[in-house]
């Protein structure tokens, strides 16, 4: 039976080709949509976590509330205790001190003279402590262009978009400008010895990276930090057991009146990424959705025209004793056969594309310039287990559905008439 | 009698005029007690924070409205630091990095030494008439003082303030309260003076409260401690290179 529907698919092409060429057209948007949508929402929820975010996020409830700001002045006190408290009460997680702050970088001349001067966007984070995971957290390593990390206190990495814009060489002196926690204007000087580029655009615009026993320094900030980042085991993203970690933290402070008591929150709620977690964790199903819909009416269509054009096959087969429901399956059949080609060659074609856009990435931060938020500016597809069999579900699916209503038309032939077709 | 009565009617607003000045006329008053030809002073300056105050001393030097220089004494992590004011222009020397810099454009708004002025606020020294427009909008009592009221709105572009109310006291003509507006109008700045002395004719302010409206601190009193008006002043006190002495 398999082996004569095969035959006659093989033999007959305009009954094969056309809906395999649709399904594999399909399949194929299909699989590259999910690899690309996994790989830029993966890559946005990454990078948000490594470098904004964390996993968890624990700040004072002043600061929290305007944190998009980094209110410096609103930091949390005591931070060493804390991170101690956090680090004995979730051991598995790694839990880091990071301040965030803004101000302008003044390169001096040889007389002391303002010879360049920018805004920057600092972190101070922990580099020189023995087995931070810092370096590894943010990849800085991989991110230096040129140089090296900082190894001494009074060292700093600035972005390599900015040192050329500012004309710095390594080895020369940058001052930084900004406020203290308690406002007043502070002026700190580094050294810079490296410059970095992590293809954030966030980050590549005028990002400098110090020390955060520096910048405690330079900012008037002892004891005190602007947030402390929690990163879970293996620093996989899971919802649930973060909203756990969160509901159970605050918890704990739920008596406390003090607005400078510390609050957690987890990555969605810091970043307003909840809605792009929750595209991201439905859209695959809505991808398969439509493309099943628009296929099926598609295939339908093709289905009626094959119908149309195997009207007098059909009639024959049900003349020499052949049931509808036999008619109807074997069409169900070459239908899944259809399904299974164009799924193979649609996903064939559609992991060979996404591993082109995983490998080779597309550059967009020219398109990009004024985007602040963590985006990737290289944008890279991403091929998971599912991109290997989310197209032979649509592949499938709509060509059965639109074989299966085009075939109706067989239930609706009369016996008694189909010699009188037959004749004409 | 009827053209008694006709006659005093008609004087009536005459007797009015005469004794409500122009803002103009007021502004003028303002300016000849507040501002000094020289002068030297010692202030405290209490930052009532969000979280909490922290107390700065500070030494200046000032001639007429263009120069002034200023040395902070205490805390120790602002000891040495120093600032000098030159017509438009203001610098700014930090020990702890031996920088000297210039404070321009945006910096120029942001908190002097996280107190409620900016530093745009300490190059706003100018007099008053050179700068605003006044309208007297009447009389009120502002802490058991008699005082005009009066809407100054800026007639040159490029200011701080675009408009202001202030409530100047009657007698002494000492600005006694101000509300400091943007051009939209809302309010940027307060300003009252609770404590004032005298020195010869001129009547000062001892004790002031500065407030940002936009910030959700508690205001900034400045004290001052001592003041010499007609101080003598060395030359090269307004200098950069002073700066780094």
């Amino acid at each position: 039976m398999i082996k004569f529907l095969l035959n006659g698919l093989l033999r007959d092409r305009q009954r094969s080709l056309f809906p395999i060429l649709i399904v594999a057209i399909g399949v194929w948007i299909t699989v590259f949509m999910q690899a690309y949508i996994e790989g830029v929402l993966g890559d946005i929820v990454d990078s948000t976590a490594r470098f904004a975010t964390g996993h968890v996020k624990v700040m004072s409830r002043a600061y929290a509330e305007n944190a998009d700001q980094k209110p410096n002045d609103l930091a949390l006190f005591g931070v060493d205790q804390i991170t101690g408290d956090l680090q004995r009460q979730y051991p598995d997680m790694i839990w880091v001190k990071r301040i965030q702050f803004g101000g302008l970088l003044d390169i001096p001349d040889e007389t002391g003279e303002t010879r360049s001067q920018r805004p920057v966007l600092g972190m101070g984070v922990d580099l020189l402590s023995p087995g931070s995971s810092e370096i590894d957290i943010l990849n800085i390593e991989k991110a230096v262009v040129t140089g090296r990390l900082p190894q001494n206190p009074g060292e700093i990495l600035i972005s390599d978009n900015l040192a050329r814009k500012m004309g710095v060489q390594l080895g020369e002196a940058a001052t930084l400008l900004s406020s203290t926690m308690y406002g007043s204007m502070t002026m700190y000087n580094f050294t810079v010895v490296g410059t970095i580029r992590f293809g954030i655009l966030g980050m590549d615009r005028g990002a400098v990276i110090a020390d955060i026993a520096d910048v405690q320094q330079a900012l008037d900030m002892v004891d005190a930090s602007g947030e402390i980042l929690g990163y879970l085991e293996d620093r996989v993203y899971d919802a649930e057991e973060a909203a756990a970690i969160v509901d159970s933290f605050n918890a704990s402070y739920l008596g406390v009146e003090d607005e400078f008591a510390p609050v957690m929150g987890k990555l969605e709620e810091l970043s307003n990424l909840s809605e792009y977690l929750a595209m991201a964790e439905n859209f695959s199903g809505i991808l398969v959705l439509v493309f099943v819909l628009v296929m099926s009416i598609v295939l339908w269509n093709v289905g009626l025209l094959g119908g149309l054009r195997r009207y007098g096959e059909v009639g024959i087969r049900l003349a020499i004793g052949e049931h509808k429901g036999h008619v109807y399956r074997s069409m169900i059949y070459e239908s899944v056969f259809i399904g299974l080609v164009g799924s193979l060659i649609g996903t064939g074609l559609g992991l060979g594309s996404g591993y082109w856009l995983q490998v080779q990435g597309l550059d967009i931060s020219s398109l990009m310039k004024n985007v602040n938020m963590m985006y990737p500016a290289v944008i890279r597809a991403e091929i998971t287990g599912e991109t290997y069999y989310i197209g032979f579900i649509p592949g499938l699916f709509s060509t059965v559905l639109g074989t299966a209503l085009s075939g109706v038309g067989i239930y609706r032939r009369q016996t008694a008439q189909l010699f009188k077709e037959l004749e004409a | 009698m009827k053209k008694m009565i006709v006659v005093l009617i008609g004087l009536l607003p005459v007797a009015g005029w005469s004794q409500m000045p122009t803002g103009v006329e007021i502004l003028q008053k303002v300016d000849e007690n507040t501002i000094a030809g020289n002068r030297s002073a010692t202030t405290t300056m209490i930052v009532h924070g969000r979280r909490n105050d922290r107390t700065m001393t500070a030494r200046s030097w000032v001639e007429g409205t263009d120069k002034s220089f200023s040395e902070y004494l205490a805390p120790a992590r602002e000891k040495g630091t120093k600032m000098l004011k030159l017509g438009d222009q203001l610098w700014m020397y930090s020990p702890q990095s031996d920088r000297i810099i210039r404070i321009a454009g945006h910096m120029l708004r942001q908190s002097m030494m996280g107190s409620d002025f900016s530093y745009e606020d300490m190059l706003e020294d100018k007099s008053l008439v050179d700068i605003y427009t006044a309208e007297v909008l009447g009389s009120e009592s502002f802490l058991e003082r008699d005082c005009w009221v009066l809407k100054l709105t800026a007639h040159v572009e490029d200011v701080a303030y675009h408009s202001r109310k202030i409530w100047v006291d009657k007698e002494r003509m000492l600005a006694l309260r101000e509300d400091r507006f943007a051009k939209s109008g809302k309010l940027l700045k307060t300003a009252e003076i609770l404590e004032v002395f005298q020195e010869g004719p001129r009547w000062y302010p001892r004790r002031m409260v500065f407030k940002d409206a936009l910030s959700k601190g508690k205001g900034t009193e400045l004290i001052i401690e001592s003041i010499e008006f007609d101080a003598e002043i060395p030359k090269h006190i307004f200098s950069k290179a002073a700066l780094r002495k």
